[in-house]
């Protein structure tokens, strides 16, 4: 089968990781690879790959619309939301990894099938990626779940300036998705950053309040919705819980990365990246069946 | 010496000693009160500050916004104050209200080496014009260098002041002194310290401070406050007159609140437990107290062994998800192992 041909717009850390991971992809291949700086550490490895780069960010795609059918948009909000006119006029689908909350609001194990249909795909955070299947899961068998909460823990290192001067942004979009992909009524998320050396991993507590929990039927959901979430982010794992305690039903997640580009410890960035892959790979497929189809 | 800020954290610190179950009458009776003093500010809210209600660190009895509308009615002389963590709240959901209600001052916190997180909301709050401080929590856990890069941060997005968090009660006087007077050679705006007694220093370490240049402590009637409480204000106030440093605080005042009206608000004595002294040596934050012990009875496992994994795993505050964490793997180990796990550990 011929690849498809994506562009990374963004050669940062999260850029560079989604090249690793598509060069291992059967169904992608990278076709630009463009940022704004030549000297980046991505161009580089990129060049090394024999990847075609561009210091021109999205213009390169604008140029030479052939390059690429998927863009993922690893830039930062503002230059997203310049961005996403341009790649629906261009015709592109669209995988933004910023909170930009522009495209639909979407995590493959939830609700990968509606998103295919449109032309821009949200990927929340990665306290959102994380927490909202567990939380579907747990809707499921309680829907009258009055509430809940995310606690997200990462590594200092592995949060960049990006997520630092965005932190409200990133409580709130993650509140927000939470509230919006589950049904639960009320929802909070709170962020801490942990500077311990060596690094800690991506770390995510959810509590729900649930006045008489069905342990039981919680983790068999639960634990089918690990497996469900570990097709494409395989160092996700439930470390803890369900359990109940203190009037609350908690459960504990830790992503460890697959190390592409980023080290293992950067669970956060890893989880978001395999998310977007896998919402490149199922778009592709739905293609190609549509296609069938005809 | 009457320059020194005396800020007022009495309803803010003290929450997590009753698990943040202060009621309106609380705050009202308090604040009335304690108006007359000469305090420079009252900071009022949960424990972990505006936005921190949660199943994470306790969920309050009344909302923020109840909170601070009795205070404001209350202090005509004295400034009202919040605190806010990053992470926690934000800068819609927390600081606009805030703002509305007419809160005077704003203390915007973060863990000691990530100030970066506070620029946003200090550099909203200017741009308001609102006196903002940057607070640095867990203040021993970085060395008196990146502390002071972490103040220069918080004073160029525009923060009148910096106060360093002893959150865990883990410093020793010598640490105190040496942090501040590095400080105050290298930074333009006020040092201030806020202490926990967590060893029984509470007050020497805010004495230590001044006597180094610290401009701002921070402290609380009766010391109540997380686990073995704060620096007890009118103490403090009574040491420095008895050293011929002036206040302009009425102490018989501050005692008559301290008797009258703190000893009722609070459920004990303000004491240094054994769960608040391993807090003070294993270095972790004092508001987990009240959580470790319930985690040790639910799991049945020692509340000490649970600071001291704690200790060593580095949590930093807000991370109370993993007492829950560490009481389960301990319970578990004490059945597959039988090792003794003591202090020596950590050491």
């Amino acid at each position: 089968m011929k690849k498809v041909r994506v562009g990374i717009i963004g050669t940062g850390n999260i850029g560079t990781d989604l090249l690793f991971k598509i060069q291992r992809s059967e169904i992608l291949e990278c076709g630009i690879f463009t940022g704004r700086r030549l000297d980046s550490q991505g161009i580089k490895k990129a060049e090394l790959m024999g990847v075609k780069t561009s210091c021109e960010s999205i213009n390169a795609i604008l140029n030479n619309s052939n390059l690429c059918e998927i863009v993922f948009d690893a830039t930062s909000a503002t230059v997203h939301q310049k961005n996403a006119p341009i790649l629906k006029r261009l015709n592109k689908f669209a995988i933004d990894l910023t909170p930009s909350r522009i495209g639909k609001m979407c995590v493959p194990a939830v609700n990968i099938r509606e998103c295919l249909e449109g032309d821009n795909v949200n990927l929340i955070t990665c306290g959102g990626q994380a927490a909202i299947p567990i939380i579907n899961a747990i809707m499921k068998v309680h829907p009258e779940t009055e509430y809940v909460e995310l606690v997200a823990s990462i590594a200092s290192k592995s949060a960049g300036p990006g997520t630092r001067v965005n932190i409200d942004e990133f409580t709130q979009a993650t509140r927000d998705a939470i509230e919006k992909l589950t049904g639960v009524r009320k929802a909070k998320a709170i962020i801490i950053l942990n500077p311990a050396e060596p690094p800690v991993l991506m770390h995510n507590t959810i509590y729900a309040k649930i006045q008489k929990p069905d342990l039981n039927r919680l983790k068999k959901e639960v634990n089918l919705m690990e497996k469900l979430i570990q097709e494409y982010v395989p160092g996700y794992k439930i470390t803890l819980g369900p359990v109940f305690e203190n009037g609350r039903v908690t459960t504990m997640i830790e992503v460890i990365g697959k190390g592409d580009y980023l080290p293992k410890y950067s669970g956060n960035l890893d989880i978001i990246t395999c998310a977007a892959i896998n919402v490149a790979e199922e778009y592709v497929k739905h293609k190609l069946t549509l296609k069938a189809g005809k | 010496m009457s320059e020194i800020l005396f800020f007022d954290s009495t309803l803010r610190d003290g929450s997590h000693a009753v698990d943040h179950q202060l009621s309106v009458a609380n705050i009202k009776e308090y604040c009335s009160h304690i108006d007359d003093v000469g305090l420079y500010v009252v900071i009022v809210g949960h424990g972990n500050g505006l936005g921190a209600s949660s199943l994470q660190v306790g969920l309050s009895a009344i909302s923020d916004k109840e909170m601070l509308q009795i205070a404001r009615k209350e202090l005509k002389k004295t400034k009202l104050g919040v605190f806010l963590i990053p992470g926690f709240g934000t800068i819609n959901d927390d600081l606009l209200p805030a703002i509305d209600i007419g809160v005077d001052l704003f203390c915007v916190a973060a863990h000691c080496t990530e100030a970066d997180v506070t620029g946003q909301h200090i550099e909203y709050l200017c741009k308001r014009h609102k006196e903002a401080y940057g607070v640095l929590m867990m203040y021993h856990m970085a060395s008196k260098e990146k502390i002071a890069e972490e103040v220069l941060k918080m004073q160029s997005y525009g923060a009148k002041g910096v106060i360093l968090m002893d959150s865990a009660g883990a410093s020793t006087p010598n640490m105190v002194s040496e942090t501040i007077s590095h400080l105050v050679k290298d930074v333009r705006v006020k040092i201030g310290f806020h202490a926990h007694n967590n060893m029984g220093l509470a007050i020497s370490n805010s004495l230590i401070a001044i006597q180094n240049g610290a401009l701002i402590i921070d402290g609380t009637s009766r010391g109540f406050g997380a686990g073995a409480g704060n620096c007890q204000l009118e103490v403090l106030v009574g040491l420095l007159s008895k050293m011929g440093i002036s206040t302009d605080l009425d102490l018989y005042k501050m005692m008559d609140v301290s008797e009258g009206i703190v000893s009722k608000i609070m459920k004990k004595p303000q004491e240094i437990s054994s769960i608040s002294l391993i807090s003070g040596i294993s270095g972790i934050f004092s508001g987990f107290a009240n959580h470790v012990k319930k985690a040790a009875e639910r799991f049945n496992v020692d509340p000490r062994d649970i600071f001291v994994e704690l200790g060593k795993r580095k949590m930093v505050a807000g991370q109370e998800d993993f007492i829950v964490d560490v009481a389960m793997y301990l319970a578990n180990k004490k059945t597959s192992e039988k090792e003794s796990y003591d202090i020596e550990s950590l050491l």
